[in-house]
């Protein structure tokens, strides 16, 4: 290991002398990689197992897990919320009109479950699984499929014994065998059909999006330049600082929530204005049973009561929706506080 | 403030609302009819009498307010939200054959991070001599080529699978561009490492939260793949993978990595999310293909098209498109205008290219009844361009990818088109 001060004056020197545009032996570029960084990027699983660390996880464990970091777009069942992703069920779809693909559904397998959850979830909040912990996840996307039972354990030992149905779901790209008819040097130039009829509009479905606006109104650049908006006291007082820190944090709320212009509610409510407001008041928005009680007792988001929401959402009001584990930093909940600030309603 | 102002400017619909009601007879006046001196040449305008932006005014040039409709843009109920998703390139509004970097389409799926120079480091691992780490500055020191080549997604036209959807051919065919990459060839870095003989994968991944890691075989990786930094001339935009990007030439867009950071020698594919879930194509039967990666040969007419009306009556009418194919070059296209009844070969504005977009032009004298306008690309490997039937046929309408079918607009004899399906 760790040959690389000395591997590089060599390789420099080797090069120096070689000198011309025929390098026998490369470039001499770049730097022999050190095996802690080759550890800490090359983190990809093979189906065969390859790459998988030891370790293992509970269905049980994973439930919890899965209720705090997946359920909020995945649903508690694994069965999707909105548009994200499900997880679980659609077996014996794939040949329907409108199949459901999931992870027992369809995915070939577990390696790439385990996999994906490892190094790409939670969304918003990717790589900070540990083994044990997406071995746990994994283990309750499995239970949740129907395809072990609740004491299962997923550990890096059992892990090629879990078959997934559709295992065997898939051919290599056959293209140029069955689509051998496509490949033809006279494509017919004349009279190819004896007659055309519409069969289909797009009209009738009206799901394009309207691109009035953006046509016919031109931004006013120069009015908003001639007239800068009016900041309100309370923006003109907050760290700018504090304020930079807090959207990177928000980073983390991303994925559920939006402020600024142009905000809309997704899964969760928009933010503007949220410290100091009453509880529970965005226009359009679903709140769970314990946050609308909440509103009508005369919740207001303070500084102190979002300060411990934003600790821990769960322990603060049992059943809220929000599944967000919270956030352990004290100086990062008062950064999010000071950007959220900066958008008043 | 001048007449030409746009605030006053009418909207596309209400312009073809008016145009409609004007009838064909006034519209077509053009060369023939004016019916008084116009107050554009015969009045001093604004522009002409005082003067305009001094250099600098915009020290990084954004295209005259009066196109600001052509933008990307977004359908909404595609996906759950704008983090993980694509947009659309306004390939109807657009001429030649270069995708401009600001309109060309954006398909992330952690968001488009922003990652510096300084902090790039790429790391070539796995079945090699020398493992190696290389700084962007690395990377500009090795022998560069210049390549134009397409990007498409996978799911381009995938909406269109079970029937006519989108009303737009930026909707239905946006999700490509096409663009001049400077880099260096993925062979470069790989022999720098020394290639084991063991090694017949390479495995690929971003820097994003993502990683968005695709399996691509070494026969590939040491052909035409490029690691490039720098597109039509400029450095990548962040949406599209600054500072560095792969190009994955031919195959489909989800293999051209932004924000590379890794390159692995295999054995073997790594069967990752994005090469199992996604993007693999399920047939009728139920079971799916995988590893399609080359992007068939395929062509749309731009404009006219329904978001791009023929707005001037009958005469001279341009039918103009793009055609490109992931086999090659593209060496012909044909243009119907009775639903694929009779086909007219098109005139490309230059000779077919690899891997890259074609234009074609058909020069056209409309008499102003309505045209079921589609094209026809044909390839250097003599595939051409089929139907939506005879790909049904073969691959029912579950396939979500791959969806390379003929395109039809229905002309209406007031200019306006819509996509429609024809037997």
């Amino acid at each position: 290991m760790s040959k690389c001060p000395e591997f590089l004056t060599a390789a420099a020197l080797a090069s120096a002398l070689i000198a011309g545009p025929a390098l026998a032996n490369g470039f001499g570029l770049g730097r022999p990689a050190l095996t802690e960084e080759i550890a800490a990027w090359d983190l990809d699983v093979s189906p065969d197992g390859t790459g998988l660390p030891a370790g293992s996880g509970s269905v049980e464990d994973g439930e919890m897990l899965f209720a705090e970091a997946c359920a909020i777009c995945h649903g508690d069942f694994a069965e999707g919320v909105d548009n994200w992703p499900k997880l679980a069920g659609g077996e014996g779809t794939l040949a329907d009109k409108d199949p459901l693909k999931t992870v027992g559904s369809y995915w070939p397998y577990l390696s790439t479950a385990w996999d994906y959850v490892h190094r790409s979830m939670p969304f918003g909040d990717a790589q900070t699984l540990s083994a044990d912990d997406t071995y746990a996840i994994v283990a309750y996307i499995l239970y949740s499929n129907d395809l072990v039972e609740d004491d299962f354990v997923l550990s890096n030992e059992n892990f090629l014994s879990v078959e997934m149905p559709n295992a065997d779901g898939f051919i290599l790209d056959d293209r140029e065998q069955t689509e051998a008819h496509f490949w033809t040097d006279t494509p017919c130039m004349e009279n190819c059909k004896d007659s055309v009829e519409i069969t289909m509009r797009a009209m009738v479905l009206d799901v394009t999006p309207d691109e009035g606006n953006a046509a016919a109104e031109p931004a006013p650049v120069q009015d908003v330049k001639a007239e800068p908006a009016p900041e309100p006291e309370q923006t003109a007082a907050l760290d700018p600082e504090l304020v930079a820190k807090g959207e990177k944090t928000f980073k983390k709320c991303k994925a559920c929530h939006q402020v600024g212009d142009g905000a809309k509610n997704k899964t969760g409510p928009t933010l503007n204005g949220i410290v100091g407001a009453a509880a529970g008041q965005v226009h359009g928005f679903k709140y769970s049973k314990v946050m609308k009680a909440a509103a009508e007792d005369g919740l207001i988001w303070d500084e102190t009561e979002l300060t411990a929401f934003l600790a821990k959402p769960k322990g603060y009001m049992k059943g809220t929706r929000m599944s967000f584990a919270g956030l352990k930093k004290d100086a990062d909940i008062e950064a999010v506080i000071a950007y959220l600030k900066s958008f008043s309603e | 403030m001048s007449e030409s102002s746009p605030k006053n400017a009418p909207s596309r619909r209400q312009f073809l609302t008016g145009a409609a009601a004007a009838g064909a007879g006034a519209v077509a006046a053009g060369a023939a009819g004016a019916t008084g001196p116009d107050p554009l040449i015969t009045e001093v305008q604004d522009w002409a009498r005082a003067t305009g932006d001094g250099v600098d005014a915009t020290p990084y040039g954004l295209p005259i307010q009066y196109e600001s409709d052509v933008v990307r843009r977004n359908v909404e109920w595609l996906t759950a939200d704008t983090i993980s998703s694509i947009n659309f390139t306004p390939i109807h509004a657009l001429d030649g054959t270069i995708t401009p970097q600001g309109c060309a389409f954006e398909r992330h799926h952690s968001g488009a991070i922003e990652l510096r120079k300084q902090d790039y480091r790429l790391m070539i691992n796995g079945l090699v001599d020398q493992p190696l780490i290389f700084t962007y500055e690395d990377l500009e020191r090795f022998p560069r080529e210049n390549r134009i080549y397409f990007c498409e997604c996978a799911a381009n036209t995938g909406m269109e699978w079970a029937g006519s959807q989108l009303n737009g051919a930026q909707f239905t065919h946006g999700m490509i561009h096409n663009m001049e990459y400077s880099g260096v060839p993925l062979r470069t870095l790989l022999e720098e490492a020394g290639v084991q003989a063991q090694g017949k994968w390479v495995y690929v991944e971003g820097a994003d939260a993502s990683s968005n890691g695709r399996s691509i075989p070494l026969e590939k990786a040491m052909d035409d793949v490029l690691v490039a930094f720098k597109a039509n001339g400029e450095a990548l935009r962040k949406e599209h993978g600054y500072p560095v990007r792969l190009v994955v030439p031919g195959w489909e867009g989800n293999m051209w990595v932004k924000w590379l950071r890794r390159v692995e020698v295999m054995e073997g594919p790594v069967e990752s999310r994005e090469e199992t879930s996604k993007y693999t194509d399920t047939l009728a039967d139920g079971t799916s293909r995988k590893w399609t990666w080359v992007m068939d040969a395929k062509s749309v007419v731009t404009s006219p098209s329904p978001q791009a009306p023929i707005t001037h009556g009958p005469g001279p009418l341009v039918i103009t498109g793009l055609a490109w194919s992931g086999r090659g070059a593209i060496t012909g296209v044909d243009v119907s205008v009775d639903g694929g009844k009779n086909w007219m070969p098109a005139r490309l504005a230059a000779p077919g290219t690899d891997k890259a977009l074609t234009r074609f032009y058909l020069d056209y004298d409309w008499d102003g009844s309505e045209m079921l306008l589609q094209s026809r690309a044909r390839d250097g490997s003599g595939y051409v361009q089929p139907s939506k039937a005879q790909l049904r046929e073969v691959r029912g309408e579950n396939s979500i990818y791959h969806n390379n079918c003929i395109q039809t607009w229905w002309v209406k004899a007031n200019g306006e088109a819509e996509n429609v399906e024809v037997s």
